[in-house]
């Protein structure tokens, strides 16, 4: 079992540097002027583990990675890759490391095998072994029969297919995904899970995601960040496990005014307006307290029922923001 | 030498733009083949004087095309991608700079070449004017460097310009001479002047290196202090 599962809101240990962690950070953080995009992150990611960050949109995934891989200078704070600093040695971090970055990033003008040979040449790799990668590659993403045309005629799913296996041709020893499947089909999504359910175990992968299956399905932990802030870090079991207490009361109605939903936010934190009704969230309530609040009100209960949290309950339940807009 | 790899793929989109390829080869031999009339009437205006000068000229399309290329491509996800493999500023530098290197020696073939053909001459050492006008080109495409590393790729064209102005008052168009003062010593300090008046003093008067050791060892100078910035500039932008 991984150590350091146990939930952590807010409060944090400060780490101190251990040579068995593949990527630690110490207090990272990165302003954008007055915009504090990362505050403060501290985490220990060990060799080997898939690690899977969670967050809305703008909430600091994408400048933890670019801080990650030396893109971008932190305002405060400062993290190892493979005991690297970022900072002071950035190519032996940049020798470890590979990135597929969120937007689609070709050479328009090469072919996939130009684009995969470029990225073998740049870190060093024998041609044969290039050659023998892209193959591979290629057929694990559908992209075998139009290897040989100009990327820039491909279909913008196909260019992120490309985009995403460039950064497995130098089979680096850290791996960061920055939503790979974003803007892919369902198939295409499968094989890169795949892929990288194979790659498991054998390095370290941080992935950022907006679909919680997918961090579900493949990380060992995942941390949910927000507003540049780790709100939660644990296995997804325990994450789950975590909101495990709280219930969900789905209220079908009629004649629900804005006063009487205000009126039950101030008695419950999590009231979410659904299609034909409510959602209430909270820890313990019964479900009289809720009918006799409404029905006074001249509200028309058609029906009640009791729901399941999901992973979806969970994210919105630490951040109170919806994952997907 | 990992930085070869991306300086073809650089090679490629120099060359796979008909465009501006088409300039920077274009404009030396049209400048040429404009002056030849005027240059039967006036004899500042022959081959063998206009030729230095107009190689010079062009050279300002290589600064203006890399320095284009850099400031696109670092505006682009590729580069960005490119900047946390693991290489240098000077590997980022060679290879924008290198795919020019061919596209300067062809401007220089075309205008010398072309230049023979309308009766220019040579009458000093053709591989010690080659030389100074090489260097030259190479301090140019050096120029590009610098404006790519610092300027966003709508910047590029604005600065150019001054570029552009300062090599033909710098002696590619206007004689020095002619402005005088403190003008001509401002522009004496640039390399610009320098190269042409080395090249035509060899073609002309057919002086040999040591005469013009001076003039050389300043566009040289020049050429190095171009690059070395351009390295530092581009160091300084590749984490932000
Ligand atoms: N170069 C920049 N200049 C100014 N602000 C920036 C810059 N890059 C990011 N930000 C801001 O930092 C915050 C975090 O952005 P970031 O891209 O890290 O979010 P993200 O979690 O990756 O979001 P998404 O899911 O949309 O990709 C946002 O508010 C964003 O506007
Ligand atoms: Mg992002």
């Amino acid at each position: 079992m991984k150590k350091g599962t146990e939930i952590n809101r807010g409060t944090r240990s400060y780490a101190t540097k251990d040579n068995r962690f593949a990527i630690q950070t110490f207090s990272l953080s990165r302003k954008f002027g007055d915009l504090v995009a990362v505050n403060s992150i501290d985490l220990s990611i060990e060799e080997g583990e898939l690690f899977s960050v969670l967050g809305p949109n703008g909430a600091g995934k994408t400048t933890t990675i670019k801080m990650l891989c030396c893109l971008l200078r932190p305002s405060s704070g400062t993290a190892t890759i493979m005991g690297h600093d970022i900072q002071k040695d950035t190519i032996a971090v940049k020798k470890v490391i590979d990135v597929s970055p969120q937007e689609t990033a070709i050479a328009e003008h090469l072919n996939a095998w130009e684009n995969l040979s470029l990225m073998g040449g740049i870190y060093g790799l024998e041609k044969e072994e290039v050659k023998k990668r892209s193959e591979e590659l290629l057929e694990m993403m559908g992209l075998t029969k139009r290897a040989k045309d100009k990327v820039r005629k491909y279909s913008g799913g196909m260019k992120r297919r490309l985009s995403i296996v460039m950064a497995l041709v130098s089979d680096p020893q850290v791996l960061f995904l920055d939503e790979p499947t974003l803007g892919l089909d369902p198939q295409s999504r499968r094989s890169i899970w795949e892929h990288i359910a194979e790659l498991k175990g054998k390095k370290t992968i941080v992935l950022t995601t907006h679909y919680l299956e997918e961090a579900d399905a493949l990380a060992d932990r995942v941390a949910i960040i927000d507003e540049g802030k780790i709100v939660a870090l644990g296995t997804p079991q325990e994450l789950k496990d975590s909101i495990s207490d709280i219930q969900v009361m789905v209220v079908k109605a009629k004649n629900l005014t804005i006063d009487v939903i205000e009126g039950l936010r101030e008695k419950y934190p999590e009231v979410k307006e659904v299609e034909d009704g409510i959602e209430i969230k909270a820890k313990e309530f019964s479900f009289d307290e809720v009918v006799d609040y409404l029905r006074p009100r001249g509200v028309v209960i058609e029906s009640t029922s009791r729901k399941q949290p999901t992973l979806d309950d969970v994210f919105l339940h630490l951040t109170r923001k919806e994952l997907r807009e | 030498m990992r930085f070869m790899i991306l300086a073809k793929r650089n090679f490629k989109e120099v060359w796979l733009d008909p465009l501006s390829i088409g300039l920077v080869i274009g404009l030396p031999v049209g400048l040429l083949l404009m002056f030849q009339p005027i240059g039967r009437l006036n004899p500042f205006f022959t081959p063998t004087i206009l030729a230095p000068g107009i190689a010079v000229y062009a050279f300002t399309m290589l600064t203006f095309s890399s320095g284009m290329i850099l400031a696109r491509d670092r505006e682009s996800a590729l580069l960005s991608r490119l900047l946390t493999a693991p290489l240098r500023a000077n590997d980022f530098i060679s290879a924008y700079s290198l795919p020019y290197i061919p596209v300067a020696i062809i401007q220089i073939a075309l205008v010398f070449g072309i230049g023979r053909l309308l009766g220019l001459e040579i009458s000093g050492n053709a591989g010690l004017v080659f030389l100074v006008i090489f260097v030259m080109s190479i301090g140019y495409i050096g120029l590009g460097m610098i404006l790519g590393s610092l300027l966003t790729s709508k910047q590029v064209p604005i600065v150019w310009t001054a570029v552009n102005l300062l090599t033909i008052f710098g002696g590619a168009w206007v004689p020095l001479e002619a402005l005088g003062g403190a003008f001509q010593r401002a522009m004496k300090a640039l390399p610009f002047a320098h190269a042409i008046d080395a090249a035509r003093a060899v073609m002309v008067h057919g002086v040999g290196f040591s005469d013009i050791a001076v003039d050389f060892y300043w566009v040289l100078g020049y050429t190095l202090v171009f690059f070395a910035l351009g390295t530092i500039l581009f160091r300084r932008r590749m984490v932000e």
